[in-house]
This record gives structure tokens, C-alpha cells and sequence, in this order.
């Protein structure tokens, strides 16, 4: 199966990558002030219970066998103990995984149903009225602060409209969704402002390509040929750049997630910070930087499928 | 209005074609400017010129595709008696494809990439002889294994990039020729290849027209090509026509001065090793042309009416005609 | 810089350079010489003047603890524009000197550089900013240091990219025969001819850690209070939003203002500068 073997190429090629991603997060404990057994035990420990701990963690050791140490532990699911909840952080941050994910995909499913007629519209009526009223309108939104965005919509649907819950996470499906719509939107307008620029200028490039006019010589209707020619090719062009796309969503989910009060991976990364909670930071940088790592590898995996040039 | 005896009519008659393109900062490009010529069933019809010359936007006036460039065309084009002009896109949907198809340059780029070639020839049958996808399919590789193409069944289950140039044009020609066209349009279609395949291409074009009795508008630079396949020729100089002839006639006795000029600097057999006399000069700005034949500039026996009179396509006989102020007297 | 007349009149016809130059200017007098105008106190608090809406007195109203909006907001201004044009411009030449030396020297430095790239690639922008500024704590100096760290990157993949295609060009090859140094060869050579593109993400990425540097101040992660912020005040104006929507909406709009100004530039340097080719 040459799918499986271009799959298992890809994610052999990932190896130096999750290595150098365990590294940063290593390092980023080891560069705050102050060593991480007396942060752990805080103003209570006495200088005993400290050097017990010290050695516990193996703080003592050399700094490679330390780095050897965490990296085997994450390899077998043991992220550390969590300062502030004082338990492993493993369970806690697959929890929060959820929450961010439902997030993120709902955000993208946004993100293309605005993506698409805008780039199209922008395309088709390149240069003109139309064109020059989208891309200024992105513009704006593009500058525009996704917290500051989140509070005027939760002041304006919310508070004046009632539409939509203020913040919280919601039970049963119907409920989160409306609590997951207004974070979700922010999310994907800011998005769609990036991939609208990307998938207007892929169309117009496939707009005037010359398979383009093979396909209106054939006498097929403009629909047609927008749909299976032009915008299909413009699609699969596009897959391969989702992966910048999508590590901005995941970022965005950040500040969104603090905004309006969604237990995932962002929330906690924050309150963490504020809480000191090192190790729990570093985990969290750690399950961050291998979500973005998947779905690149899915958009590339995906991108083998969809375009028969690729070489599988 | 009643429409007239297509029986009777020529199968293409163009009359006072003009084609603008908006150019930078606000210019107008006239590409075509005033062309007249008909195409008669079962002939070959050859357009004759640089690039730019206006050639290959004549013939995209025609079907009218622009490759997403706007354009505005305006005089008559009477295709089986019928003016394509004033159809509207709906109305010319119909016409494409099924009434006149076209075969384009670069066999590289003209196929979608991401398409079956299948599926890329079954789609006009789907769209014009109401088949469906299995029929159509299998039509298709019938298409292929008519126009001489090796394995039809496996190469339709391919896409492009699997083929070389030459098989991917005769792919294209099959798109075009799916649902027997009464007019082909042929947009440079060998320029991109290989000569040996050249060859090929063109007699294979040569021999459908025979077995179909379209008529084909055989746009070129290539004199070679207008000497093996055309039966009437037009020479395009700067968006308009400075001579018709029969492909004979314009190769045994040229009559306007670009059109010798063109002879000339072409590389034949017999001149190989003599010098090449290249036409000096380059073609003229298509936005702001110069005055009076637009030749003058480049003409070696430019005299000063032909600065400010422009001359008219005047006829010499039945099938020739010259738009030179100093082509006068008899032809044989 | 000289530039030829053809040039100056491109940048006639160029609608996006001007509005965005002109709202950039708009921007920095009110921040220089705003507080002279408008010489209200951003840090007086006067409880009796507590959340009043704009008026003449105070056009952008008070807030909470009776400071003037208008004031705060300018004041503000100048802190978030300085941090943000220098977590512009460190990451700038850092990073277009390390896509220099990259392709410059290709081979193993070149694989190796790669690799790094790849890694803070994998971060997600806020993640890998919030991390490194949130565990070495709040400070100008760390977030100098946290945006640096993190945008590096992207000018080094640009200049790179860019070293790759001039390395082949003739020039170049010419200026080895030459007997030049490779310093001599890689910064007077070619840098000036691969750092356009840098130079127009640049104005993009001043959109992008803007808005990073004021979320930092919103989650509390940044500036502190009560040194004026965009990103804080819009966090302390949250919890009167109903009552008193001035607080949040004006230093939003700033954000938005300072946004749209460089965007527009960022559009229309890329239009300009690619035509010339």
C-alpha cells in the first residue's frame, strides 16, 4: 500500500521534530527563576524537605540524564506532577484536550462555510468594487484583538440579544454549541481573513489557467466548470498551506478559551502561568506542539490523497 | 428574425471582427481590428502570423474564451448562418464543444491535472448527448482508440501527468472532437511539441477532417504547418488582414511585403546555409498602433502614402486579396 | 534612500501605501505630542469622576477609578508601539541574518538551521509567547526576549528562501571570481537584494505582536497595571462593559487603528516593491 508507506515516510521524518519540540519544553523549566523543588513546595518546604525532593525529581543529576529522564517519561504517558492540583498531569491536560479540539474544529467548519463565497466572490470580481470591499473588510478584522472582539460580541448577542450564553462550556449537544458558537466565531473570523488572501489568489491563478478554458470549450456550464475545475484544484493548492492556518487556530484558542471561559487546553495553560505551575506549563507547551505536529500531518497526508501528482 | 438556410451559408463567415482588451493603466488594446474572412465546410483554413498579431485572439473571439481576461468583441460572426455576437453565454455554452471545439497550444497545461483523462472527454458527451458517466466513459476510450492512442481502456484511467506531450494532444483532440464538431478551432497545436510528433498530430487533424468534413481554422506561425494542411490562408499583420490567398498561390507568389518578409526568414531545405533575412523591427504597440499600414515602420519599400493612408484588403480575382497600396496589377 | 521617478510615481497610484501611511502618521502625533494637547494625568485617580461617559471633559470618557480614557489610551500607545517595533526589529535581524548564513552556506549548516526552524514552527505563536514570557515573568526585557525567540523564525524561512534563488545568479557567482570574502559576499552583495520580502512581512508581523503584546496585558501576563496598556485596560474595562463601554471599546479601536495602518503598508509596499521585480 503506497499510501501507507508515504504516510509512514512523513511521520519518520517527525521524529527530529518532537525530539527538538521535547527539548524547548525541557529548557523552558530549566530557564525560570528560582529551582523547581523549592517552587514546588513553595514558602512551607524546610531546607530538608527540599533536598529530598531536589533529589527525588533527580535535580541533582547531570543535566542530559535529566533531559533522558523526561523525555522517557513522556514516552510512557507521565508528564509530571502538577504543582497546584498535585496530581499527574496526564489525565488533567487528555481532559482539556477535548474541549480545545471540539473548539478548533468547530472554528474550522466556520472558517471554510466564510472562506469560501468570499474568496470565490473576491476571485471572480478580482480588482473590482467587490474584491477591494472584501479584502478591506479582512483587513479590519484581521486587526481587530480576538479578546476584545469576544467581549463586544458577548455584549452585543449575549447580553443585549440573549442569544447566546455569556461564557461556560454547555452539556448535551445543542448547549455546546450555542456555548462553543460565539468563541468559535471569533476564532474563524480572524482565521478567515488569512485563508480568504489564500484561496482568492490560488483561484485566480487557477481561473486563468489553460485546462480552464479546455473545460468552457467543452461547452460545460460556468457552474460547472467554477465547481469541478477551477474551485477543485484551488482547493487541493490550499490543503497544503492549511497546516500554518490551522497552528493559528490552535493558538487562537488560547486568549479565546480565558475569554469566555471554556476548560481546554488555553485556560489552563493561562491560569497555570499565573498559578506558577511550572511543570504543568511545560506539559501543556509540549501537548500544543504535538497537536499542531498531527494535523500537519494529516493536511499532508490528506494532500497526497487529493492530488494525484503527488508521487505516493 | 428567421434564421437563414444553414444548408446554404458558409460554414464560418466573419465580418468587421473586433476584439479590445483592457491593458495597464487604463489603455485599450484592440488586438483584432476589422477582420474579415469565411471558412468553408471541409476546408482547412490557415491564420498566418507573429505573436501578437492578433491570430490567436481572432480565433478565441470566435468561441470566446479569454482564459479570464475580459474582452469586448464587436462585428458579425455568422457560424452556419447564425451570429455568434450577440448569443448570450447560456446560448454559447450550447454551441461550444458540440457545434465548434477547439484544440489548444500547450498539451502540458491544457488538461486538468487533478482529472482522469476519462472523465475529462466524457464530460462534454455528458453534457451534450445527455449520456451517462458509464456510457460516456466507454465512448471516450472508443474516442481514444480512434485517433490511434495505444492501450485506450488503461490511458483513460490516467491522469495527465502520467502521459507524455504528444499523447496528451491527442487527449486534447479528442475532447474536442467528442461530439463531431462542424468547426474546429486549432490554436497553435503543434508549437509545444516535438517535430516528429508534430508530424503526427497534423496528419492525424488532416485525416479526421477528412472523415468528419469539418472545417478547421488553423491558427499558426508555423509556415511549415500552413504548406502540409491548409487550403486557404489569411496573413495577419498587427490585429488585421493584409492577405488572403490559396496556400499555393501565397507560397509561389507573396504579394504583400510582410507576407514576403514572413517567406523569407523562414528556414527551408533547399536554403539551408544560406542566411536567414529576419524581418528587423519589432511588431507594433496594439494599444497605440501607428498610423497609415501599419507595416510602414518595418516595410523596406514604405513610401510616404502608405504613412498616412491605411490600405484597404483589395480583391485580385475570385480568391486573393492584398492590403498593400503597391500590390497593384494582374495576379495570374 | 533614492528613489527614481518611477518609483515616486507608482507610489502615486498605490491607494493602500497612502491610506496606510497617512493613518501611520495620524498615529504617532497623537502618541508624541497628544499628551502635550491633552494634558490630563493617565495615572489620577479621582474616584469623585468615576466612570463618566465621553463629554468635552474627558472625549473618551473615565474609567473605574476616575482616569481619563483618552489620556490612557495615548498613554498607552507610546508603550505598546515602542515594544512592539522593537519585538519587530530584533527578530528582524536576527532572523534575516540567520536565513542568510543559512542559504548562504547551505549543506550541513543549512540542514541543521532547517531543523531548528521546523521545531519553534511546531509552537503555536501564542503558546510558545505566553510560555516563555509567563514563566520568566512579566517585563519589557522578556517580552523582548519571548517575541524574538519566536518570530525569528519566519524572517529566517523568508531570507533563506529568497538566498536560495540569488546564490544561482550570475552576479554572485561573478563576485566569487573576484576573490571577495564571503562576508564580504553574503552582507554587501546579496542581503540587499533578499531583504525586500523580509522587509514587507515585517510590516505584517508589527499587526501580528501587536495584537500578541496587548493579549499578553489582557491575560495579565504582560505590562501591569497601573502602567497604561491597551490589552489591560480593555481587561479592566471587561467587568463594566455594560455600564461603561468606553473603558474596553476605545483602546480596542487603537489596536485596530494601529492594525489596519500597518497592514495597509505591509499590502502596499508588496505591490510596489514587487513590480519593480
Amino acid at each position: 500500500m503506497t499510501l501507507l508507506r508515504h504516510a509512514l515516510g512523513r511521520s519518520l521524518q517527525l521524529v527530529p521534530v518532537l525530539i527538538g519540540i521535547t527539548l524547548i519544553a525541557f529548557f523552558l523549566l530549566r530557564v525560570m527563576p528560582g529551582d523547581p523543588a523549592t517552587l514546588i513546595l513553595g514558602s512551607r518546604g524546610t531546607p530538608d524537605e527540599i533536598a529530598a525532593l531536589t533529589k527525588r525529581l533527580g535535580l541533582d543529576q547531570p543535566l542530559w540524564r535529566q533531559y533522558l529522564t523526561f523525555l522517557f517519561d513522556l514516552l510512557r504517558g507521565r508528564f509530571g506532577q502538577s504543582i497546584v492540583y498535585r496530581t499527574e498531569l496526564g489525565p488533567l491536560i487528555l481532559e482539556r484536550t477535548s474541549a480545545t479540539l471540539q473548539l478548533v474544529g468547530l472554528s474550522t467548519a466556520i472558517a471554510i462555510v466564510v472562506t469560501l463565497p468570499f474568496a470565490l466572490l473576491a476571485a471572480l470580481r478580482k480588482d473590482r468594487f467587490l474584491d477591494q470591499a472584501i479584502k478591506v473588510v479582512f483587513v479590519v478584522v484581521m486587526s481587530m484583538p480576538a479578546f476584545w472582539l469576544g467581549i463586544l460580541m458577548v455584549m452585543v448577542f449575549s447580553v443585549h440579544l440573549g442569544l447566546t450564553p455569556v461564557s461556560g462550556f454547555g452539556e448535551g449537544l445543542v448547549e455546546r454549541l450555542r456555548h462553543l458558537l460565539l468563541p468559535s466565531l471569533v476564532i474563524a473570523l480572524g482565521t478567515s481573513a488569512l485563508t480568504i488572501r489564500t484561496l482568492r489568489s490560488s483561484l485566480i491563478a487557477v481561473l486563468g489557467a489553460d485546462h480552464v478554458d479546455t473545460a468552457r470549450a467543452k461547452g460545460l456550464r460556468g457552474s460547472t466548470v467554477l465547481a469541478r475545475h477551477v474551485l477543485r484544484n484551488s482547493l487541493i493548492s490550499t490543503i497544503s498551506v492549511l497546516g500554518v492556518h490551522t497552528s493559528w487556530v490552535i493558538g487562537g484558542t488560547v486568549v479565546i478559551e480565558s475569554v469566555f471561559g471554556i476548560p481546554g487546553l488555553g485556560s489552563l495553560l493561562v491560569s497555570s502561568i499565573s498559578a506558577r505551575d511550572y511543570p504543568m506549563v511545560q506539559g501543556l507547551t509540549v501537548t500544543f506542539a504535538v497537536l499542531v505536529v498531527l494535523v500537519n500531518f494529516v493536511t499532508d497526508v490528506a494532500y497526497a490523497i487529493a492530488d494525484p501528482r503527488v508521487k505516493l | 428574425m428567421s434564421e437563414p438556410m444553414t444548408d446554404t451559408a458558409p460554414l464560418l463567415e466573419v465580418h468587421g471582427l473586433s476584439t479590445r482588451f483592457p491593458g495597464h493603466a487604463g489603455r485599450v488594446v484592440t488586438a483584432v481590428d476589422g477582420v474579415d474572412f469565411t471558412v468553408g465546410r471541409g476546408e482547412v483554413f490557415g491564420l498566418v502570423g507573429e505573436s501578437g498579431s492578433g491570430k490567436s485572439a481572432t480565433c478565441r473571439s470566435i468561441i470566446r474564451l479569454f482564459g479570464g481576461s475580459r474582452a469586448a468583441i464587436e462585428g458579425r460572426i455568422l457560424f452556419e448562418g447564425r451570429d455568434l455576437v450577440p448569443l448570450g453565454e447560456r446560448a454559447m455554452e450550447e454551441v461550444r464543444g458540440s457545434r465548434i471545439a477547439m484544440v489548444f497550444q500547450d498539451p502540458m497545461t491544457a488538461l486538468d491535472p487533478t482529472m482522469r483523462i476519462g472523465d475529462q472527454i466524457a464530460e462534454g458527451l455528458i453534457r451534450h448527448r445527455g449520456l451517462g458517466r458509464a456510457a460516456a466513459l466507454s465512448e471516450a476510450v472508443e474516442l481514444l482508440a480512434g485517433i490511434g492512442v495505444t492501450s485506450p481502456a488503461e490511458r483513460a484511467r490516467a491522469y495527465p501527468h502520467h502521459l507524455s506531450g504528444g499523447l496528451r494532444q491527442r487527449v486534447v483532440i479528442a475532447i474536442a472532437l467528442a461530439c463531431r464538431p462542424r468547426l474546429l478551432i486549432a490554436d497553435e497545436p503543434t508549437t509545444a511539441l516535438d517535430v516528429t510528433i508534430q508530424d503526427q498530430i497534423l496528419k492525424l487533424l488532416m485525416r479526421l477532417r477528412d472523415e468528419t468534413g469539418m472545417g478547421v481554422l488553423m491558427v499558426t506561425h508555423d509556415l511549415g504547418v500552413v504548406a502540409q494542411t491548409c487550403d486557404r490562408v489569411a496573413v495577419m499583420y498587427a490585429g488585421r488582414i493584409v492577405e488572403t490567398a490559396g496556400a499555393i498561390d501565397l507560397f509561389e507568389d507573396p504579394r504583400h511585403p510582410y507576407t514576403r518578409a514572413l517567406l523569407a526568414a523562414r528556414p527551408s531545405p533547399e536554403a539551408l546555409g544560406t542566411r536567414l533575412t529576419p524581418i528587423g523591427g519589432d511588431p507594433p504597440d496594439l494599444a497605440d498602433p501607428p498610423g497609415g499600414c501599419r507595416f510602414h515602420p518595418r516595410c523596406p519599400i514604405a513610401t510616404e502614402r502608405c504613412r498616412v493612408e491605411a490600405p484597404a484588403l483589395a480583391r485580385f480575382g475570385t480568391d486573393r486579396a492584398v492590403a498593400c497600396h503597391l500590390a497593384t496589377g494582374d495576379l495570374r | 534612500m533614492l528613489l527614481s521617478p518611477e518609483t515616486r510615481a507608482r507610489m502615486k497610484r498605490n491607494r493602500p501605501l497612502q491610506v496606510g501611511g497617512a493613518m501611520l502618521v495620524v498615529l504617532l502625533l497623537v502618541i508624541g505630542f497628544g499628551g502635550a494637547v491633552f494634558p490630563a494625568d493617565p495615572l489620577a485617580v479621582d474616584f469623585s469622576t468615576a466612570l463618566l461617559p465621553p463629554s468635552l471633559d474627558h472625549p473618551f470618557g473615565t474609567d473605574d477609578m476616575g482616569r481619563d480614557v483618552l489620556a490612557r489610551v495615548i498613554a498607552a500607545g507610546l508603550v505598546d508601539m515602542e515594544i512592539a517595533v522593537v519585538c519587530v526589529v530584533l527578530p528582524f535581524v536576527i532572523g534575516s541574518i540567520v536565513g542568510l548564513v543559512s542559504g548562504y552556506a547551505g549543506g550541513a549548516v543549512d540542514a541543521v538551521i532547517m531543523r531548528i526552524v521546523d521545531v519553534f514552527w511546531a509552537f503555536p505563536f501564542y503558546v510558545l509567547v505566553i510560555s516563555i514570557v509567563g514563566s520568566l515573568g512579566p517585563g519589557i526585557g522578556n517580552m523582548f526576549l519571548a517575541f524574538t525567540l519566536v518570530t525569528w523564525i519566519s524572517f529566517a524561512r523568508i531570507v533563506r528562501a529568497e538566498v536560495l534563488v540569488v546564490k544561482r545568479l550570475d552576479y554572485v557567482a561573478a563576485t566569487r571570481v573576484l576573490g571577495y570574502s564571503h562576508l564580504r559576499i553574503m552582507f554587501r552583495h546579496v542581503l540587499p537584494n533578499v531583504v525586500t520580502p523580509a522587509i514587507v512581512f515585517m510590516m505584517s508581523d508589527v499587526v501580528l505582536t501587536i495584537l500578541a503584546v496587548t493579549a499578553l496585558g489582557f491575560l495579565g501576563l504582560g505590562i501591569q497595571p497601573p502602567t497604561p496598556e491597551w490589552g489591560v485596560m480593555i481587561a479592566e474595562g471587561q467587568n463594566f462593559i455594560l455600564d461603561a463601554w468606553w473603558i474596553s471599546v476605545f483602546p480596542g479601536l487603537a489596536i485596530v487603528w494601529v492594525g489596519i495602518s500597518f497592514a495597509l503598508i505591509g499590502d502596499g509596499l508588496d505591490d510596489l516593491l514587487r513590480a519593480k521585480g
